[in-house]
């Protein structure tokens, strides 16, 4: 009986699939995105790898560019001063690089809404205080929190690298929107953001290296990566530790058990039977 | 529980004597766990997952329960609560990448100790019901996982958790109804998020409930084996501890290690980008996918593209997607070939790979967005899966000529010629009955 109904369900799912597999459907319209939408280029990265870890000159380079340049419009504020003293700031370099903002705070005598001198506990400030500021200074266009941007796109880093440095100009058969610029690494090739970086040199680094705008772009993604996973370099370490453990107790394991087996697997058929 | 000839828990210290007249705990561990719980000793490696599987829900509780201190069910902050365990608790993020990760590895276990029961015949008799308390458990971790991935409240948590509640508005007439009890609003909001915090905390203990049940069901029939036949007498098994205490070790160490690789350098090889972006509502991510764990069902939910029968193909999507797991309820009794394990039935052999291949290809396509060519290959590889159940198995079940079974679990195990064709020696098949011990030892 219940082998009959199983049967005539199984029938009337297959049929059912089956009638929808044959009936002819129409042809999915082709993306217009997919023929101009570029992957990311290929760039690689000292924080590639199963050990890969971050260039603490680099990152400062990247905070450089952010701090002039990308803070403008974006936020990071998943970090706070403290945080950049793990990408190589002094404690009191954190504390006067605090002091130069405003954190919004009352005032504890009147309640009354004003601001206050940042420290190195606060997180970053973002440039708006809220969506709607930030859309309308942008041409309604929100400018995404870029602290875990890395780790929310398919190869984050090259994603942001490539997007930096992609903006061209439209083929022909394009239509940019006013307003919009034309990024075939952008997911609908049509991106708000005007390309930030512009020219060599915007940007003078202390340490002597050389201002590119593919430099720029590459040191602002390497900071980003820290940004969006700063316990990464802690994360292998323990990591590497962990593994090697696990493979001498797995080693360790495997003699074990080995050897509570051997009198059995040594025993004659005759020896097991009498047991 | 368990064969005549298991050896008996006899305390020696007084203070064991004391205890065990009292209140017999290690008794029970003896018994269950150690040297009093004879096991068929020809058990290959995939029998370690039963016990892995319990590692991995008590891994999940362990680190759920840390976490659930750290975390914020409300969707003003749920996000930034989960960045906040990423970056300022101390090895947050060890706990976090070790709870989602966790959650894959369980699947992964969970699904080859079910494949295994389905090459091994460990669902026949006498053990039906151990197989009913297994779907259970993962029905219940199905439910626990989901729920799990919404808290994060990300973007795929929001529109994977407004794609699937979504399924019950299918129901014809109470539908929407029950729609907004579940969510305790029109679309996923905070009330939502609390409910499921508050069942992602409570459904663990629950599986963790069933788990007792599943492995009592396991000790009175004793486990099955590899050769599918019955234990005959004391020659055929070994005692749990130090056999299997061993042999589990030295597999959870190599579990261990996997997971650790995964946990360690590459926590979100399996997890979605776009969930590292917070839920918004007014912005639709181009692909929803649940995790991939869901994906063999989530293809054959979106399989049904036609109207057929005055159903909408909505409805038959949502009927086909439960029935799949639904209908593993009922397969002792689909399958009802007396001999369980496939090493000696040929035509069930390849029935079973070919089912393997089967849910991998649903697998693939289920993560992959629809269109084509995947929604036509998922529609033929919907209708082989239930087909495979619900009409090739109790046919091939009652067609099929087993090969000859050895007479017993040594023999196998030593290698011999097996002799005695099937029909002549019925101990040695599936309906052997409960109890097992009522066989004499030979």
């Amino acid at each position: 009986m219940v082998k009959l109904f199983a049967f005539v369900i199984g029938a009337v799912f297959c049929v059912a699939l089956l009638w929808g597999a044959v009936v002819p459907r129409d042809a999915a319209l082709p993306d217009p995105v997919a023929k101009y939408h570029l992957a990311p280029k290929e760039v690689s990265w000292q924080s590639d790898g199963v050990l890969g870890t971050f260039d603490r000159a680099q990152l400062q380079r990247g905070y450089q560019v952010y701090k002039e340049i990308c803070s403008g419009c974006h936020s990071i504020n998943r970090i706070a001063f403290r945080n950049l003293t793990a990408i190589g700031f002094t404690p009191a370099q954190v504390k006067a690089l605090a002091k130069q903002s405003d954190i919004a705070s009352i005032d504890d005598k009147t309640g009354e809404p004003n601001t206050r001198k940042g420290i190195p506990a606060d997180k970053i400030p973002g440039p708006y205080p809220n969506e709607t500021a930030a859309r309308a200074a942008n041409n309604n266009a929100l400018p995404p929190n870029l602290a875990l941007i890395t780790k929310a796109r398919e190869d984050g880093p090259s994603y942001v690298y490539s997007l930096l440095t992609g903006y061209k100009d439209a083929p022909a058969d394009w239509k940019v929107p006013d307003g919009l610029y034309y990024n075939p690494y952008f997911k609908s090739l049509n991106v708000a953001m005007p390309p930030p970086l512009s020219a060599d040199g915007q940007i003078t680094y202390s340490d002597g290296t050389k201002s590119t705008v593919q430099q720029n772009a590459k040191d602002v993604a390497a900071f980003l990566t820290w940004t969006a996973e700063p316990t990464l370099e802690e994360r292998r370490r323990t990591g590497l530790g962990v593994v090697i453990f696990l493979l001498l107790l797995t080693a360790l394991g495997y003699l074990s058990y080995k050897r509570v087996w051997a009198d059995l697997k040594a025993k004659k058929p005759e020896m097991l039977a009498a047991e | 529980m368990s064969f005549p000839w298991a050896k008996h828990y006899e305390p020696t210290s007084p203070f064991m004597k004391y205890v065990d007249s009292r209140l017999p705990v290690p008794r029970l561990i003896y018994d269950s766990l150690g040297a009093g719980y004879p096991v068929p000793k020809n058990l290959n490696y995939f029998y370690n997952f039963g016990v892995l599987a319990g590692v991995a829900l008590v891994v999940q509780i362990l680190t759920g329960v840390i976490l659930g201190m750290h975390y914020a069910a409300n969707t003003a902050i749920a996000f930034d609560s989960v960045e906040h365990i990423m970056r300022d608790v101390n090895g947050g993020w060890m706990l976090r990448y070790m709870h989602a990760t966790g959650a894959s590895f369980f699947f992964v276990v969970v699904y080859i100790h079910i494949f295994r029961g389905l090459f091994y015949g460990s669902y026949k008799p006498p053990r039906e019901v151990l197989w009913l308390l297994g779907l259970v458990i993962f029905l219940l971790m199905m439910a626990t996982a989901f729920m799990g991935y919404v808290l994060v409240w990300g973007q795929m948590s929001f529109w994977g958790a407004t794609v699937i509640t979504n399924l019950f508005s299918a129901i014809p007439v109470v539908g929407e109804a029950i729609h907004t009890w579940l969510l305790g609003g029109f679309s996923p909001d905070n009330a939502t998020l609390n409910r499921f915090f508050s069942l992602h905390y409570l459904l663990p203990f629950i599986i963790l409930g069933v788990v007792i049940l599943h492995v009592w069901a396991l000790h009175i029939p004793g486990s099955n084996n590899p050769t599918g036949i019955e234990v005959k007498g004391p020659q055929d098994t070994v005692p749990f501890h130090p056999y299997y205490t061993a042999k589990d070790f030295f597999g959870l160490c190599v579990y261990l290690t996997l997971f650790s690789i995964v946990v360690f350098f590459l926590p979100n090889m399996l997890g979605e980008v776009d969930n590292y972006i917070p839920a918004n509502p007014l912005s639709t991510p181009a692909h929803i996918v649940p995790e991939w764990y869901f994906w063999p069902f989530y293809a054959i939910l979106r399989a049904f593209t036609q109207d057929f029968l005055f159903v909408p193909a909505k409805l038959w999507g949502v009927l086909a997607m439960f029935s799949a797991i639904l209908l593993l309820f009922f397969l002792p009794w689909l399958d009802t070939s007396p001999v369980r394990s496939n090493n000696y039935r040929p035509l069930m052999k390849q029935l079973f790979w070919l089912f393997v291949v089967d849910i991998i290809i649903l697998g693939i396509c289920g993560g992959k967005p629809a269109g084509e060519p995947w929604l036509r290959i998922s529609q033929i590889a919907s209708a082989y899966y239930f087909a495979h159940f619900l009409i090739l198995i109790p046919i091939v079940s009652r067609i099929e000529k087993p090969l000859p079974l050895p007479n017993s679990i040594s023999e196998a195990v030593l290698g011999k010629k097996a002799g005695v064709p099937v029909a002549s020696q019925p101990m040695g098949a599936g309906h052997a009955g409960i109890p097992a011990s009522a066989q004499p030892a030979e």
